[in-house]
Parts: C-alpha cells; structure tokens; sequence
C-alpha cells in the first residue's frame, strides 16, 4: 500500500468516525429530550398519584434520582455514566441496574430474530431469483401478489389467527410463554422440544414479517443483474442457464442484501414490543413496554440508546461486510453511501 | 366518451391489481364519511341480551363482549384508520419536503445538518420512539397522528433532497433564477412541482404504514380512546375472547389486511405511472 493511498484510508476512517460520533451524540440528546420534555415526571406515579405522598417526599425522591438538578446538567451526568457503560438504576420497584435487566432479556430477542433472519433468507432468496428468472411469469405473478399481501397482514393478527387455530382448537402448540411449568423437572432434550414448541410460533410471525420485503428486495436486485453484460457473455459462452443464475447472477444479486440487512434492525427490535407482548416472552420488547407503562425513565432512556445503537451497529457491520465481499467499493465506499453508488454503477 | 370508457377499461385490465386499490380505498372513504348512514346501528349501543352474538341476520358480523354491532364498529372504525393515515402523512410529508428541499438546494453546511439529523432519526427502532412518547402524553388519537407523523418523515426527506439536487441544475431552474425568481419561487413553483410524483408514491405508501402502526398501538392500548371504536382496538377486544368469539379477531384484522393493502397497490400503481423507468 502506498503512501498516498494509506492516508486515503486514514481520511476516511477519520471521517466515518466523526460520523459515528455525531449520530450517537444524536441519539444520546433525542432519546434524553423525548423523556424529559414530555409533561409529568418520572415520579409522580409514586407522588402526586399516591395519597400518602407530600411534598417532601416528592422532593427527597427527585433528589435521590438526581431530578433536582437543571436539565442540561442531568444530560451531561447522564450521558458521562453512558459511555462507561452505566445505564443507571432501574426506577421501577425494582431497582437493579438498567444493564443488568437489559441483558436479561436482550438473548432472548436477538436470538429469536437471528434464527427468523436465517430462516427469512433461506425462504426468501429461492423465491426472489425464481420470480426474477422469468417476470410476468405466473410464479412471478403469483408471488408478487403474495408479497403484497405479507407487506399488508399486521403481525401480530396473524399470530392471533395462529393461536385461535393452532394453540386453542388443535391445541398443537403452548399459548405463550418461553417454557412450561415443568421445565425444570424434564431432561436436556425434552428441555429443548419444549423451548423449540414455545418459540415455533413467534419466530414463524418474525419470520413471516420479513419475507415479504426481502424476497420482494431480491427480485429486484436479482433482475438487476441479469441485465449486465457479463451475464450475456456467460450465457453466449454457453453455460447453462442454472450455472448463469445460480453461481454468476446469484453471488452478485446478494450483495445489497447485506445493506438491506443491516437496515432491517430498526424494525426487528421495534416489532418485537409487540410480536414478545402478544407470546408473553420476557424479551426487550416487553421489557421496554412494561418500562412504558411503569414510567421508568432511565430504563426507557436506556433501551431507546441501546436500540439506536444496535442499528448503528448493524450498519456499520453491514457497510464493513460490503466492503468485504465487493472489492470495488474499498476503494470508493464511504458509509451510508452504499446504495448510492450500488444504484449508479449496478453490480457488475 | 366512448372513448374515455375504452381507455378506463383497457387501464383495468392493464393494472387489475391497481384498480382493486382504488375500488377499495373509495369503498372505505365512503363508510368512513357516510358511517352514520351506513351502520345499522349506533356502534358503541349495547345490545345486553346479544353478547358474543354470532354473525347472523341481525347481526353481519356478530357482536362483542359489550353487545356491540361489529359492523357498525367496522365502519366507524374507518374513520380513525382514515384519519391517523392522512394526518400522520400530511405532517410526515410537509417536514419531510421542507427539510428536503432546504438540503438538497442550499447543500453545504444546513445539508450536511440535516442528513445527520435525517441518520439519527433513521437509527430509533420507530416503534420504540412511538411508545416511549404516547406513554407520556395521553394516549389519545390525536396524539399519535402527530407522533406517527413525527417519526417518519426521513425518507422523504432523503428523496426531495436527492430530486432537488438534480433539479437545481436543469436549464429551467437556472432560467427562472437569472429572470429574477426569488429562492422560495424556484423552491416552490419549480422544483416542488417535478419531485411531486415520487412524493405522491411515498405518500400514498404511508398512509399504509401508517394505518398498521395505528393498529398495533391500538392493540397494545394505548392507541384510541376507549370505547372509540378502532380497528386496532377492536382485535384487542378479540383477543380476549379469542376461544369464545372468532369474529371478534378475524373481521378487523381482515379489514386492516384490506385496507393496507390498497393503499399499497395504489402506491405500487403510482409509481409504476410516475417511474417507469424503475418498474419491477
């Protein structure tokens, strides 16, 4: 590597780190705001609610969470403790650290979407190059519409239909829940069928949400591709078709899948509030919605923070791995800017 | 006028999908509009001897645990799926255009302000944000039209600023600028007016999302007040007497299906007539 080119490297890895620096510093002062100039605050579920309660009380308490200080000063003290880590006491009526309760719940949810993530791309992938192999075909029609359809049915309705049908009159599956009553008492394996019975059906609603969009987004990319010249030169050579589509086409059309990916966080962590609330599993989504309901800011303050940055962190990941598998845009690929440059020069 | 008959048919058949859109979402406006007229009856009147009444004559759609007519519910239900959807949109595409076109013609630094501002908002999970804030205020509809519409604007956003910054350099803009047009004349009589098919697109995609998100906070309970009926609410009612009553669950749900998915077909059909160039 050159010298020229090694500060090229260093420019750019300068500026995507002032970059990151920037959007946290956002997120930090969105997700402070959002809370702190909402009307009410954080303990007049347990004061002005509460009969028992004066005005001293109220004030001891707003002293014990550090309320009584200026806004500005609580946003400096707040995001201080953030970046070592310290998310704060919970300040619910149970008052463990907000990491703590955080990391109890975050396995649970980040398993269950990488297990329908997996599940979502092996499904969604055959269809999207199928459809894209002949458009205006009937499977391409049939699945277009089936598409639309996945893109309309609210999640959580189809999981209620699911239930009705499979939990209540066949009674095939668990209602809800992460485990039975005599979990404890089975062995290794039962343990698992058990599990596996408890999280069939949420992880079939995530998986659901999200075939719509990514084989929808693979057809397109996939006929992207196949307009390129050198899939003209592949096919002119005489390979068969299956080896043009399957190893010359394919291998390029999943390339923006990676960013679609990395965009899909959001969405996840946000569809598991209610995906988790419907199931009765103790996962972030419900975490968060019982934070809700019980007005626990720091907790509220936490998640918010910590769901931003894990889309940042899918981003980032996903723009890293682009890098990786598409030479071409080490070179010219600053973050944020895949698709751009993915729109313009196509994936040849 | 014969004509114009052949044509509209010919587009039928051309875009069927699109035009079960347009039927659909008309069908909708109308209930929503004519409710009182439409429904047999009052759609919070408590029919006590008819609890968990099964569709019948009477009936369409059965009743629910108060007694109430689901299908007078349905059609009232239309007018807060209505609202949230065009108020929400309204809001999210008015500062997405602005902030849009404010980026994409002055660029430099308010550009470069913006598109941050546009990456932060982009990084909340929505639905988180949402929640956090309608736990704070009262959950009330209003309420969640401006939320809804307060967290979604960046897309649009993204696509004004990327249409202005190729419009600004065109010939007629440079023209209207040397013929003396102020900035906000340019901004608004030239530039707005040729970004206005896309806008439509995402718009009409939005009153999609929209409505869905409406829903599921609804279903949650803290969407519209009870005893408004929503359809959101509606298949809250139905999952608790999900082994009793499945007409509770099936006909909202069925009904938000339809709806989101007109507004989706429609938006699809738009785009196909303003892009075609991006079809497929």
């Amino acid at each position: 590597m050159t010298n020229a080119s090694l500060g090229r490297v260093l420019r750019r890895l300068a500026k995507k780190l002032l970059w990151l620096l920037l959007v946290f510093f956002g997120i930090t002062l969105i997700s402070f705001w959002v809370i702190h100039l909402a009307p009410g605050s954080p303990t007049d579920l347990e004061t002005t609610m509460n009969p028992l309660a004066d005005a001293e009380a109220r004030q001891k308490l707003e002293a014990f969470y550090g309320l009584d200080q200026p806004l500005p000063v609580q946003y400096v003290n707040w995001v201080s403790r953030l970046v070592r880590l310290d998310f704060g006491n919970s300040m619910s009526s149970d008052p463990r650290p907000v990491m703590d309760k955080i990391m109890e719940c975050l396995p649970l949810t980040v398993s269950m979407n990488l297990i329908a993530l997996l599940l979502t791309l092996i499904i969604a992938i055959p269809i999207g190059v199928k459809a894209a192999c002949r458009p205006g075909g009937l499977f391409d029609r049939a699945s277009t519409l089936a598409v639309y359809i996945g893109f309309a049915m609210p999640g959580f309705w189809l999981a209620m239909l699911l239930m009705m049908q499979l939990c209540i009159n066949w009674q095939l599956l668990p209602l809800s829940g992460l485990t039975s009553l005599n979990y404890d008492q089975l062995g290794p394996w039962d343990k698992f069928l058990d599990l596996s019975k408890h999280l069939a059906l949420p992880v079939f609603i995530y998986t659901f949400g999200s075939l719509a969009g990514m084989s929808r987004f693979m057809r397109s990319s996939m006929l992207e591709v196949l307009r390129q010249d050198y899939i003209r030169t592949a096919r002119a050579k005489g390979l068969p078709e299956g080896r043009v589509i399957w190893r010359h086409a394919l291998r390029n059309a999943l390339l923006p899948l990676i960013t679609l990916l990395g965009l899909s966080v959001p969405s996840l962590i946000g569809g598991s509030v209610i995906i988790e609330s419907i199931f009765a599993l103790p996962g972030l989504g419900q975490l968060f919605y019982d934070a809700v309901l019980s007005r626990d800011y720091s907790l509220i303050m936490g998640s918010l923070v910590l769901g931003a940055v894990l889309t940042l962190a899918g981003n980032l990941l996903a723009d890293l791995c682009y890098g990786l598998a598409d030479p071409r845009i080490r070179s010219a690929n600053m973050i944020g800017q895949t698709v751009e440059i993915r729109a313009s020069g196509g994936a040849a | 006028m014969n004509r114009a008959l052949f044509s509209l048919l010919a587009s039928f058949r051309r875009a069927p999908l699109f035009w079960f859109g347009v039927t659909v979402v008309l069908c909708v406006f109308v209930c929503a509009v004519l409710a009182p007229w439409i429904a047999p009856y009052d759609p919070n009147l408590q029919h006590l001897n008819d609890k968990y009444a099964p569709p019948s004559d009477m009936f369409w759609l059965g009743t629910d645990a108060l007694g109430r007519d689901v299908f007078s519910r349905l059609i009232y239900g239309a007018r807060i799926s209505l609202w949230v959807g065009f108020v929400a949109v309204g809001i999210s595409i008015s500062i997405g255009v602005a902030l849009g076109l404010l980026a994409g013609y002055f660029r430099g630094w308010l550009d470069e302000a913006i598109m941050r501002f546009v990456d932060v908002m982009l990084c909340f999970p929505s639905f988180f944000l949402i929640l956090a804030v309608v736990a704070f205020l009262d959950a009330s509809i209003f309420n969640i039209m401006v939320i809804i519409g307060l967290t979604s604007w960046m897309g649009v956003a993204r696509l004004v600023r990327a249409e202005t910054l190729s419009l600004r350099e065109r010939e007629f803009v440079a023209a209207s600028r040397l013929a003396g047009a102020g900035t906000l004349r340019i901004l608004c009589l030239h530039i707005l007016p040729n970004a206005l098919g896309p806008v439509l697109v995402s718009a009409t995609l939005g009153v999609a999302g929209a409505i869905l998100t409406e829903s599921a906070l609804s279903f949650l309970g803290i969407g519209a007040e009870i005893p408004t009926a929503s359809w959101g609410n509606m298949l809250m009612d139905g999952r608790e007497a999900m082994g009793v009553a499945w007409w509770l669950s099936v006909f909202p749900g069925l009904a938000i299906l339809l709806t989101v998915l007109s507004y989706n077909l429609l938006g699809e059909g738009l785009r196909e007539f303003f892009e075609p160039e991006r079809r497929g």
